[in-house]
């Protein structure tokens, strides 16, 4: 189908379609920045680069909207114009990312004209919100790249935000967090029993998962949580500044003045993207993955590799909902994940099945997530629900083939051994 | 979906299982959905046990919530065992009388079976033709503010204006249905991945609808939409003149249980007695022995959504010119995860889903009783739902507990997200 030459790659007539689209999209942006920010505005925004307490203070950041407005107008069209003609082959969603970060930062700026505004702040607050969505995106990329679909992650997080909330007031934060992720592998458990020793519907199961976590631990709060306070009031992660690299200017509060499950997200993301990718258990997951009968004749335990993946998936996910309560507010609601876990479902497909481009977009959606609470406050003309929105259609944008393509990595069908 | 699946007779040949014959997924399928054959074994036997099994899971879920009790156990396990027996039996008593105990239950039942019906259907249609419709939720946000629309900005009377109201909620949720089946069909986007997202896309934007003026009701500041105009609610099937029993309140069962029935018959006929139907089957048993039949897949996938959004539509138009009579955030609640339950339940079959959506309108009804009379959240109704799909859903389960024969191997509905 696409034969290599020396030179360079020859497109299918789909792969060209997708990239005048994505092309015509950049240029649209760029549109909207000129007519909007650039032209449709005035007056000046002030960025804060550092908190009041920082070691070394950067000055607070002063940028003409409309001057901004123009730059981003120029790089986005110059990023259509090189996506019409040339493309930027693996790199076209990690351009596409930049490029909405640009885009966003020119919206900011149009947002905040006249206003002064904490970048420290809203970085720093995006990087919490990413937390959650990565580790389900992780859960997810863990399941699926050996070949088992997780709908289940939303349970899975909210099952461990619940289990948080008990096992954190009872036993102390700890305790709490490790037991938030036994009860994620719990359930993963069900769901590799189901799916792989019983064949069940991998959609089904996820499904199940998610009705059953939310009814039950709906049906626990308010049969003991709202009597017993005491079991649902669990100590808070505090942020906890690494020494030296939290007085880096700017990046230095944003990454590193954060609490254990940000840290714990770093090495996450680390740890699963090597261990895919660079050591034998990972070549195996994928070769479970993406063809289960080839990996048997070969030796691998096809069974167990799944079962093994996916308890792992669910331990990450259970750890990840334990920071609703135990890394956030300590406090248990019904359904508080909210839809965090579908919007780590998407950011598994928008990053293409891989842990580091998982990460990216949470970051993205985490970003919009905080956005949505400080446009609220800047009173801009923008609703916030359509930034919420934002994380799901470029979901379907993605998955559709749109702009860039996200295929799946994996042979999901349930093996069966001869 | 099935392209990849769908195995020729030389593969069939070789795979080393008798039991996977020629048709491809269709068997596979039809044991997970119940399409395509009536085997009094999966379709009536094992639902039965997997609702009794999940009663059953559902009792030790409530023992444990009462945690008095539990601490009893130490000491006196005699007295424990009583007072759990007590409270799980008068669980279930609640919840049985809260369904059926009376005309009140009854008319609670009703109301709540309606919408739950028209989203089974629409679940169990796209079942039907081979697709996931996890988007009923989202279907029947949108269908259910067209109908809103339509509902508070004519004055027509009643004989028209519903009828339109109902037009209203299918249109809307038939434009929501189509776009996956349309992305589906054109570019091999999952329905499954779509479809979720378009509910979270739906929930939102009804949301934001809610805080707009032209919607929201007047002088008030949370997100309420206007009433729907008097001519547009479904009416009541009881009222004061006619009504065969005492009353202290008027039960508001309303006209969308027969418009849910009426529906379900229609799908029936649809399904089994018409061309379309037979495509849509056709295409959900093996696509590629439909496209060289000459069927055009793409636009039955197009076709199969628009009419499962639509059914589902008109669900969120009950809600909002039934029972609400008007929309809130979120109006229609997890009705349309619900529905997936019950298309399972009630094997895909239009009948099937009348009595899967009554059985379920009934816990919903006797869960709130359940919550006053006992002090049981109603919140267990849907952990009971969960457990009744988990049990359909992998028959092998019920079948090495009940050690039932049924010839039932769990089934894979899709392969995955890719095409």
């Amino acid at each position: 189908m696409t034969t290599t030459t020396e030179h360079r790659e020859v497109r299918t007539p789909a792969e060209v379609r997708r990239a005048k689209i994505l092309a015509v999209v950049y240029l649209v942006l760029a549109l909207i920045a000129l007519v909007v920010f650039a032209l449709g505005t005035e007056g000046s925004a002030t960025f804060g680069l550092s908190r009041a307490n920082d070691t070394i203070a950067l000055p607070d950041l002063t940028i003409s909207a409309s001057g901004l407005g123009f730059i981003v107008t120029a790089v986005l069209a110059f990023l259509g114009a090189q996506q019409w003609m040339r493309g930027f082959g693996s790199k076209t969603n990690l351009v596409l990312a930049l490029g909405m970060v640009l885009f966003l930062f020119a919206f900011l700026a149009w947002a905040a004209a006249g206003a002064s505004f904490s970048l420290v702040g809203i970085f720093q607050e995006a990087i919490k919100r990413a937390v959650p969505i990565t580790f389900g995106a992780i859960s997810g990329v863990l399941c699926e790249r050996t070949g088992i679909i997780n709908i289940g992650i939303e349970g899975m997080l909210l099952a461990g935000a619940f289990t948080g909330a008990v096992a954190g007031s009872t036993l102390g934060a700890w305790p709490g967090m490790i037991l938030a992720a036994l009860v994620g592998g719990l359930l993963a458990l069900l769901l590799a029993v189901l799916t792989v020793r019983y064949r069940v519907d991998q959609i089904i199961a996820g499904v199940v998962i998610n009705i059953f976590v939310l009814g039950l631990t709906s049906f626990y709060t308010s049969q003991i949580l709202v009597d017993n306070p005491q079991l649902n009031n669990a100590p808070i992660m505090r942020a906890w500044e690494i020494p030296l690299l939290s007085d880096i200017p700017f990046a230095g509060p944003v990454l590193f003045a954060q609490n254990v499950f940000v840290y714990a997200m770093y090495l996450l993301v680390a740890i699963s993207a090597f261990a895919l990718f660079r050591t034998k258990w990972g070549l195996r997951t994928r070769a479970v993955g993406e063809k289960p009968r080839a990996a048997d004749t070969v030796g691998i335990n096809v069974f167990r590799m799944k079962y093994l993946n996916v308890l792992i998936g669910g331990f990450v996910a259970g750890f990840g909902g334990a920071y609703f309560t135990i890394g956030s507010v300590g406090r248990f609601d019904e359904n508080m994940t909210a839809g965090r876990g579908f919007i780590g479902l998407a950011a598994m497909i928008f990053g293409r099945w891989h842990p580091v481009g998982a990460l990216s977009a949470a970051l993205v959606f985490g970003f919009a997530d905080s956005l949505q609470v400080k446009l609220g406050i800047l009173d801009t003309p923008i609703p916030s629900e359509f930034l919420a929105m934002a994380p799901y259609l470029v979901t379907i944008v993605v998955v559709a083939g749109l702009v860039g393509r996200s295929r799946p990595p994996s042979d999901y069908a349930a093996y069966v051994k001869e | 979906m099935a392209d990849d699946r769908d195995v020729t007779d030389d593969v069939a040949a070789e795979q080393p299982s008798a039991e996977t014959p020629s048709g491809g997924p269709s068997e596979l399928f039809s044991d997970l959905t119940g399409v395509g054959r009536f085997d009094w074994r999966s379709n009536a036997l094992v639902p039965l046990l997997a609702i009794i099994s999940a009663l059953i899971v559902g009792a030790l879920i409530i023992a444990f919530g009462d945690l008095d009790t539990l601490k009893l156990w130490g000491s006196d396990p005699g007295e424990a065992f009583s007072q759990t027996w007590t409270t799980v039996k008068d669980a279930y008593v609640a919840l049985f009388e809260g369904a059926v105990g009376g005309w009140t239950p009854i008319s609670e039942t009703l109301t709540r079976a309606a919408p739950l019906i028209l989203a089974g259907l629409a679940v169990a249609v796209g079942f039907q033709a081979g697709l996931f419709n996890i988007g009923a939720n989202g279907q029947m946000l949108i269908g259910g503010m067209f109908a809103l629309v339509i509902g508070f900005q004519f004055s027509l009377p009643g004989i028209i204006h519903i009828p339109l109201v109902i037009a209203g909620g299918l249109l809307g949720g038939a434009i929501w249905g189509a776009i996956p089946g349309y992305l589906r069909a054109k570019t091999g986007a999952h329905e499954v991945i779509t479809t979720i997202m378009l509910n979270f896309i739906a929930l939102r934007l009804v949301d934001y609808l809610l805080t707009v003026n032209y919607f929201q009701l007047e002088g008030r500041n949370d997100p309420v939409s206007k009433s729907v105009a008097e001519s547009a609610r479904y009416p009541r099937l009881l009222s004061a003149d006619w009504i065969p029993f005492e009353f202290t309140r008027i039960p508001r069962v309303h006209i969308g249980i027969i418009i849910a029935v009426i529906t379900a018959w229609v799908i029936w006929w649809i399904l089994y007695r018409s061309t379309i139907g037979f495509e849509f089957r056709a295409v959900g048993a093996n696509p590629d022995g439909a496209r060289y039949a000459g069927m055009n897949v793409i636009w039955l996938y197009v076709g199969v959504m628009a009419v499962a959004g639509a059914l589902a539509g008109l669900g969120g138009a009950d809600q909002v010119a039934g029972t609400l009579g008007r929309a809130t955030p979120g109006f229609v609640g997890v009705i349309g995860f619900d529905a997936i339950a019950l298309a399972l339940l009630g094997r895909s079959h239009p009948a099937g889903v009348v009595a899967a959506g009554l059985l379920f309108g009934g816990l919903a009804a006797g869960g709130q009783q359940m919550q006053v009379a006992a002090d049981v959240g109603i919140d267990i109704v849907q952990v009971i739902q969960a457990l009744i799909i988990m049990f359909i859903a992998a028959p092998a389960l019920i079948k090495a507990i009940y050690r039932v024969k049924a010839e039932t191997e769990a089934a894979q509905l899709t392969s995955g997200w890719g095409t």
